[in-house]
């Protein structure tokens, strides 16, 4: 009786331990081995469903609680973008002309809860993640045979390009044609597998059973969560999913960013997720140097501009602002060079693809050195947009509210009649993909899933992910141009056999992007971690950033 | 010599000469005693001297501090002692993290009380936001005293089910936390424009942050005239007016509204006071004055990023509000002593 109150598992399970067939697995032992890591952020994310939650906070966590058929590798640096096996055995070479790919799952994993990984549970996971109304279904997914349908009617989605053999522990996919990011798209924590007795819906906040280092001991979006190891877990490649140091990993929200640091500070909380307030950065980098980490990403923070919408329907609007940005400035905003690079093109530098280019400046060329006013008036003049209104949107937290601020007084010195909408950090980002809400401009930022070109240009810039009255299209200016739609199809598809000439391509797509202006880009953001004194070990992917199962507290 | 003769412009020659005074007015005799109590006159002096320094905004930026207190001025730079300086500084030690906006510099100059996170002089922006904060405070007051007289003598007057349905009104008002629903309103009406007639309001507007403190506060003030109405409905020279046959309206507007005039006046420092510190929390919550324009509140709220660094950005605004609100409550009780010396008010 007391095995089954102090154990979080369901009858079954309980009764299958008494049984004594499915014996739970001793944690490892060592000296970094042990205690708990506090890790503390403002607020929480929403769903803990890893094939709904589209966002930085939790695509940390997710790869310790469960696992795909591949994952990135759990490393440090550029190395964390090598894609390795995970619940599959190895990476298999696709067949059939690059459209067919056949897993061998490894043996004997388990969930959390004590049920064993089946080659069913991979296909039903996939199957569930149309009829959850993933937010990628209908542009990375599809690719799998049936995928279309399934966005269709994900009520009656069957998948047939998803074969399961559960005898043989083998699952096979079919695509309707090559894609050379699959892997990409599987290692992502979408990809993350489930029971197949899972309810296809969001699960909200009740946790799902995975098969990673870690599980959910509870979860409360207004106070936080408790990871524990999972009693099922048995280490089959270091690489992929490692053991943990820490056995207990508590996420604590609610504090301001401010008090977070605080909090560290003093090692009342081992790490803390927002960025750290501007006015304490110098205190913090020159008391704790240690336990400050700065590492460089790829992502970008840029203005969206509506181009369905006055007055940025307008290209000359668009690009009269463009060359007014005076990206030094927002750089300095964000928190100085040493954390931000101004940018004018929207894939960062490191990414395949990347070929510097900067029309937007003073002496244009690669390099943004100064913003160039004469000619932006010329071209407010030209667009006859001067005098109207104009709402941005921006989050009510630094650095946004202060890029907003700065925003609001250049768009006053163009001629227009600028107000700021300043909303909470929970909703901002939906509600500027919305056609509803008609938002004119706001300020986003788009950091990478996965290392490729077509994670910044087909994701946010193809009219396939344009979707008019829907909080999740990411393709927020409304931008749609068939003639670069065809190249980035090109891209994809050369990219299979010709690498580097796919790059070619991909640095042409974001030239003609940058030159529409559907976005403007303002800078190139570095990424900074705060630690307790106790943090030992501190591993930066530049996958999932700060690797918590990788870093000790003893 | 102690037994000279007092003349009659010294104070208190009627008492020392034990004759009666002369006979003084109403108001005549309030302005005497309010005279005599030198708490209410400097806090009036305070007063004018704030609203004038807050009226000479235009020319303050114009030509002391040279800025524009509502661009921002991020790479802007400033002379201090011959060598120009970064308005807004980067950090040099250390891994060469994070921008510290200027501090004070004390003088009667650009950013004398330094800069804030957008290199706005902080010194233009609290003249200016004293603008606003006034302007604010004093308009929701008059709103707020005018729609509270009419219901307070309509209810107090007429009595029977249009006092029993204005009291519920007022009561579901005063029973809602006013902060809650103050910000409440603020949200709902700063994201949509909304019409009035022919006034079209929009969210950056000042009438909104005017029209929401003015209506909130009704019941603070209704209620209290409302009793004093009551009482003088009974009163004999009402119902002398009443036995004449004088319609009730004009026994409202002659004998019962200058009876409760001086109340109202009390009130009006008092809440005054009041809504220039709700004014202030709901541009600090960001549902008040809308940047880029200022307000007391607004600054602070800028001024919250900067704690650490620059903490004057705070500091310089929440002075201007203690300054203000003490000196408000301080004539307001001069107010009351000298015109109402039996009332027990209080606000807030």
């Amino acid at each position: 009786m007391r095995l089954f109150r102090k154990l979080p598992m369901a009858p079954a399970l309980a009764a299958a331990l008494v049984l004594g067939s499915l014996p739970a697995i001793a944690a490892p032992s060592g000296p970094h081995y042990g205690g708990t890591l506090r890790l503390v952020a403002a607020a929480a994310e929403g769903t803990m469903d890893p094939q709904v939650n589209y966002t930085l906070k939790y695509w940390q966590i997710f790869p310790i609680l469960y696992d795909g058929l591949v994952t990135f590798q759990k490393a440090g640096g550029t190395d964390a973008f090598k894609i390795v096996p995970d619940l599959a055995v190895s990476i298999p070479t696709p067949t059939d002309g690059g459209k067919t790919y056949s897993f061998t799952l490894q043996k004997g994993v388990r969930f959390s809860n004590g049920q064993t990984l089946t080659a069913d549970d991979v296909r039903a996971t996939f199957v569930r993640m149309f009829k959850v109304l993933n937010p990628n279904a209908g542009t990375w997914y599809n690719v799998i045979e049936g995928g279309d349908a399934c966005v269709k009617t994900p009520a009656s989605c069957t998948l047939p390009g998803v074969v399961a053999d559960d005898a043989a522990g083998t699952v096979t996919f079919h695509l309707v044609h090559p894609d050379s990011e699959f892997l990409d798209q599987l290692a992502v924590p979408f990809g993350s597998i489930a029971p197949a007795s899972t309810p296809a819906k969001d699960m909200g906040t009740t946790p799902i059973p995975g098969s990673g280092a870690y599980m959910i001991k509870s979860y409360d979006p207004n106070k936080g969560m408790v990871l524990v190891r999972n009693p099922y877990f048995k280490q089959w490649n270091a690489a992929a999913q490692p053991w943990g140091y820490v056995d207990e990993i508590d996420y604590n929200f609610g504090l301001t960013p401010d008090a977070q640091v605080t909090a560290v500070e003093n090692g009342q909380d081992d790490w803390s997720f927002d960025n750290i307030p501007l006015d304490r950065l110098n205190e913090i980098a020159t008391r704790y140097p240690q336990q400050l980490h700065l590492n460089p990403l790829l992502a970008y923070w840029y203005l969206e501009l509506n181009v369905n919408l006055a007055p940025f329907n307008n290209l000359a609007a668009r690009q009269a602002l463009a060359y007014a940005l005076n990206r030094g400035d927002l750089v300095k905003l964000y928190g100085g060079p040493a954390l931000a690079t101004p940018s004018c093109q929207v894939l960062p530098p490191g990414m395949p693809g990347y070929a510097a280019y900067c029309p937007y400046t003073q002496n244009p060329g690669t390099k943004w050195t100064a913003p160039d006013m004469a000619k932006a008036k010329a071209l407010m003049a030209k667009s006859g947009t001067a005098g109207q209104a104009v709402t941005i949107i921006t989050q009510t937290i630094d650095p946004y509210r202060a890029l907003g601020v700065y925003l609001q007084s250049l768009l006053n010195q163009l001629g227009y009649k600028a107000s700021v909408k300043a909303i909470s950090p929970d909703i901002e980002f939906t509600y500027l993909q919305n056609t509803k809400n008609k938002v004119q401009i706001g300020i986003s930022d788009w950091y990478q899933d996965y290392p490729a070109p077509s994670d910044f240009l087909n994701v946010l810039y193809s009219c396939a992910n344009f979707h008019p009255g829907s909080d999740t299209s990411i393709n927020m200016p409304g931008f749609c141009d068939s003639s670069i739609d065809a190249l980035m199809q090109q891209a994809m598809t050369l990219s299979l056999t010709d690498e580097a000439g796919a790059n070619k391509i991909w640095a042409e797509v974001d030239q003609k992007v940058t030159d529409a202006s559907p976005t403007v880009t303002m800078f190139n953001p570095k990424h900074t971690d705060f630690v307790s004194k106790r943090v030992g070990n501190f591993v930066f992917s530049g996958q999932t950033y700060f690797q918590p199962e990788l870093a000790w507290v003893k | 010599m102690s037994g000279a003769e007092p003349t009659y412009a010294e104070a208190g020659w009627d008492e020392r000469v034990g004759l009666a005074p002369p006979a003084l007015g109403y108001w005549a005799g309030a302005f005497r005693k309010l005279r005599r109590k030198p708490s209410a006159l400097v806090s009036f002096a305070v007063l004018v001297l704030i609203v004038l320094s807050c009226v000479v905004a235009p020319y303050y930026a114009r030509d002391v501090s040279r800025t524009d207190p509502f661009a921002t001025n991020v790479g802007g730079t400033t002379m201090v002692g011959g060598k120009s300086l970064d308005v807004l500084q980067q950090a040099t030690n250390g891994l060469g993290l994070g921008l510290t906006p200027i501090g004070p510099l004390w003088r009667f100059g650009p950013y004398a009380l330094g800069a804030d996170d957008q290199g706005r002089d902080v010194a233009a922006r609290l003249l200016y936001g004293g603008r606003n904060s006034l302007l604010i405070g004093a308009a929701s007051t008059v709103i707020c005293l005018a729609l509270a007289t009419l219901t307070g003598l309509i209810a107090g007057f007429f009595g029977g089910i249009i006092d029993r349905v204005i009291s519920i009104f007022l009561d579901i008002l005063w029973a809602f936390p006013i902060y809650l629903l103050a910000i409440s309103l603020s949200i709902v009406l700063i994201n949509q424009s909304i019409g009035i007639g022919p006034l079209q309001l929009t969210g950056g507007s000042l009438l909104l942050p005017i029209l929401i403190i003015g209506v909130v506060y009704v019941p603070y003030v209704a209620r209290p005239i409302r009793g004093q109405v009551l009482s003088l409905r009974n009163s004999e020279f009402v119902l002398a007016a009443r036995g004449l046959g004088v319609p009730g309206l004009r026994i409202l507007w002659r004998d019962i509204l200058p009876n409760v005039f001086s109340t109202v006046i009390v009130f009006a420092p008092l809440m005054m006071a009041l809504n220039i510190l709700t004014e202030a929390a709901l541009s600090f919550l960001s549902v008040g004055v809308q940047p880029p324009a200022a307000s007391w509140g607004t600054i602070i709220h800028d001024g919250e990023a900067l704690l650490y660094t620059q903490p004057m950005v705070a500091i310089a605004p929440g002075i201007a509000i203690v300054l203000t609100v003490l000196a408000l409550n301080i004539l307001g009780d001069g107010l009351r002593d000298a015109l109402d010396p039996r009332a027990k008010l209080r606000v807030g």
